[in-house]
């Protein structure tokens, strides 16, 4: 097992140098220039130029490449060309939003998702089952800006009980009960968008293991519907699950776009589109990296999982 | 021998299916004694199946139980609880299944499957149970049972795995147990080592065994009764003695015919002609009868009853031959050969 984390270590090296290399010239050939910025109707092409130069773009993109590079591999991540700040900071400043909307939206989803799920494939044909897929139908069909939007104009502008957006209404800062009111409908409509993908594959599974052979044996032995639930399907039906969290740890750390927008949430999601929009270079090679290094990271943690659920996986030396 | 342990009657059995009612078991008596080992032969979907999971009452969810009784210690198993069903699964009438590499489940231990089953009917520590399940292990031959109890069933080999499920279906001493084809995914050199298994274990616990199988030399050397069915009913029951020597009923003899043997020198193995019929729709009279070469006109009006064949009390076959005003009619040449076959081979041991 210790070998086989060091070569999946080893092999992400490569993986991420790659990533890099695409993303640094993929943010390099979108339209527009970040030194737009800066320029102003009565700048001469020679001041527009000293403007580029003074943030490198001057050079060949292999030279900025190498740049980039290797103030990466001494842990400096550059500035931003927008508030000349430390990348790193804007990153650290942002995380941490995401990571608790996210977390806890997720955390929501499973909480919610799983029982239903079992629920729904144990009731299989029933109203109840209809019920539950039906409302899974009707969550994944819904856009999340829409159902954002709906929650915004009910609970915010109609009813007037939540807020419409932000983390913190100004001068309540740090308080935890101001925080939970903005993070109730954020939650909501990213749990409801994960939840619903969380129950179709959980009733799925559910659905798959209890038409096994050995569900059958286990009824025989005498074991009551639950002791067979518990001991027998549960196990068995994580695997299929426990891919769909592989992919949904890495937005953990990425963040939900469109979601963070409409509700204002400062985190990631909404620093990618701001980085996008004013094509801060620096800023969006640090997503980049940052997403594939938790995409790396959660897929990790799902094979080791895999194995200790199912005995029949084994990694080799 | 002794008394009658179970008795099935007259049990009719259907599944619920998007293409309507399919009758799958139509009629089906009979008794089973303690000690006994009956032999339940037939082709796929003849219902053998089907009738013997009802006992167990392990059908999927769109089964109806339409008619009939099964009794096992005066009481009738289709009219119990679920719950007091569980108390007898397992406990009372265990089940092997036909296909060892799916039977067991993935990812536990066998040596806690096994425990499993004694731990949910009989007061005592895991501890205690794992020890069992152990000492079960010894006693259907599986090497090293201190160390390969905590192995995976992907550990095994499919004889391995087929003696696991052999030791977990009499973890708790079933007075009955149901073998659905146990040997019809295994190699046919651990095929008779299972069955020898069985039979040992049998006679070590006087328990009852039904074997179902659809393969007459499977059942030759270990059954006491061999009963016969086709499309959902028994259509010739008695001892094994007398189905091999003295069979009566046409479907029988093609069974018979249609063993490969080393004996029969022509390079084509007898098939019975046609197919089963389709039990979504039931045929008038004997479900038998267009395969049937030696069928009489009544055959297609009217479902033939039992007939006593001699004045044996435990032979019965269901066919028209049998009515007094039937013509006499001669079995096939092969069954003829086949009885000597028989007497040479399989037989010898009773």
């Amino acid at each position: 097992m210790g070998t086989y984390i060091l070569k999946r270590l080893a092999i992400s090296i490569p993986v991420l140098f790659f990533i890099s290399v695409g993303a640094f010239v993929l943010v390099h050939l979108t339209p527009g220039d970040p030194a737009d910025m800066y320029i102003t109707p009565d700048m001469t092409q020679a001041q527009i130029e000293l403007t580029r130069a003074s943030l490198g773009l001057d050079r060949p993109l292999f030279i900025q490449y190498f740049d980039w590079i290797s103030n990466f591999l001494t842990g400096n991540l550059g500035f931003s060309f927008g508030n000349r700040q430390p990348v790193l900071d804007i990153i650290g400043q942002r995380l941490s939003p995401t990571l608790l909307l996210m977390s806890l939206s997720l955390l929501v989803a499973y909480l919610t998702a799983i029982p239903l799920g079992i629920i729904a494939a144990l009731r299989k044909d029933t109203l109840t089952d209809r019920f539950i897929i039906g409302w899974t139908f009707l969550n994944v069909s819904f856009p999340p800006f829409f159902l954002g939007l709906a929650l915004i104009y009910i609970f915010a502008v109609k009813l007037d009980i939540l807020p419409t957006g932000g983390m913190s209404v100004l001068g309540a800062e740090n308080g935890a009960e101001d925080l939970i009111m903005h993070l109730i409908l954020p939650v909501i409509v990213m749990a409801s968008q994960f939840s619903a993908n969380m129950i179709r594959y959980v009733r799925a599974s559910v659905i798959d293991v209890m038409h096994q052979n050995y569900i059958r044996t286990a009824l025989a032995k005498g074991l009551n519907r639950r002791q067979i639930l518990w001991h027998h399907v549960l196990r068995n039906s994580l695997i299929p699950i426990v891919t769909v969290i592989g992919t949904d740890l890495p937005k953990i750390i990425g963040g939900a776009v469109i979601t963070e927008q409409i509700f204002q949430w400062p985190g990631i999601g909404s620093l990618t589109v701001a980085a996008i929009n004013s094509r801060d270079y620096p800023i969006l090679m640090a997503i980049v990296i940052l997403s594939a290094v938790a995409v790396l990271i959660a897929n990790f943690v799902i094979d080791i999982l895999y194995a200790l659920i199912d005995p029949r996986i084994k990694y080799g030396k | 021998m002794g008394e009658t342990i179970l008795s099935v009657k007259d049990l009719h059995i259907s599944f619920r299916t998007l293409d309507g009612k399919v009758s799958a078991v139509r009629g089906v008596t009979f008794d089973l004694k303690r000690g006994e080992t009956l032999a339940l032969v037939g082709e796929s979907g003849s219902g053998k199946s089907v009738s013997m999971k009802a006992i167990n009452r392990v059908l999927p969810g769109n089964t109806l139980y339409d008619q009939g009784e099964i009794i096992y210690e005066g009481q009738n198993l289709l009219k119990l609880s679920e719950s007091a069903m569980e108390k007898i699964r397992g406990r009372k009438i265990a089940m092997i299944f036909q296909d060892p590499m799916t039977s067991l489940n993935p990812t536990m231990s066998v040596g806690k499957q096994i425990a499993e089953s004694i731990l949910i009917h009989e007061d005592m520590s895991r501890e205690e149970a794992l020890e069992q399940a152990v000492e079960l292990m010894r006693l259907v031959g599986i090497r090293n049972p201190q160390e390969s109890w905590k192995n995976y069933p992907h550990q095994f080999s499919g004889g391995m795995r087929q003696r696991v499920m052999i030791a977990l279906s009499l973890a708790c001493k079933p007075d009955i147990l149901i073998a659905d084809e146990p040997t019809t995914a295994l190699d046919v050199t651990i095929q008779s080592q299972i069955l020898d298994l069985i039979d040992d274990l049998k006679k070590q616990l006087n328990m009852s065994v039904i074997f179902i199988t659809h393969d007459l030399g499977v059942v030759a050397h270990v059954a006491d009764k061999v009963a016969v069915m086709y499309a959902g009913r028994i259509v010739e029951i008695g001892t094994a003695e007398e189905i091999f020597y003295n069979p009566q009923h046409p479907y029988t003899w093609g069974l018979i015919c249609s063993m490969p043997s080393l004996d029969t020198k022509d390079a084509a193995l007898y098939s019975i002609p046609g197919s089963p019929p389709n039990l979504l729709h039931v045929p008038q009279g004997d479900a038998f009868a267009p395969r049937n070469a030696y069928a009489l006109e009544i055959d297609y009006e009217q479902q033939p009853p039992f007939f006593r064949v001699g004045n044996s009390a435990t032979h019965y076959a269901a066919t028209w031959l049998l009515a007094p005003e039937a013509p006499k009619v001669v079995p096939p040449a092969e069954i003829l050969k086949r009885q000597d076959v028989f007497k040479h081979t399989y037989l010898l041991q009773i």
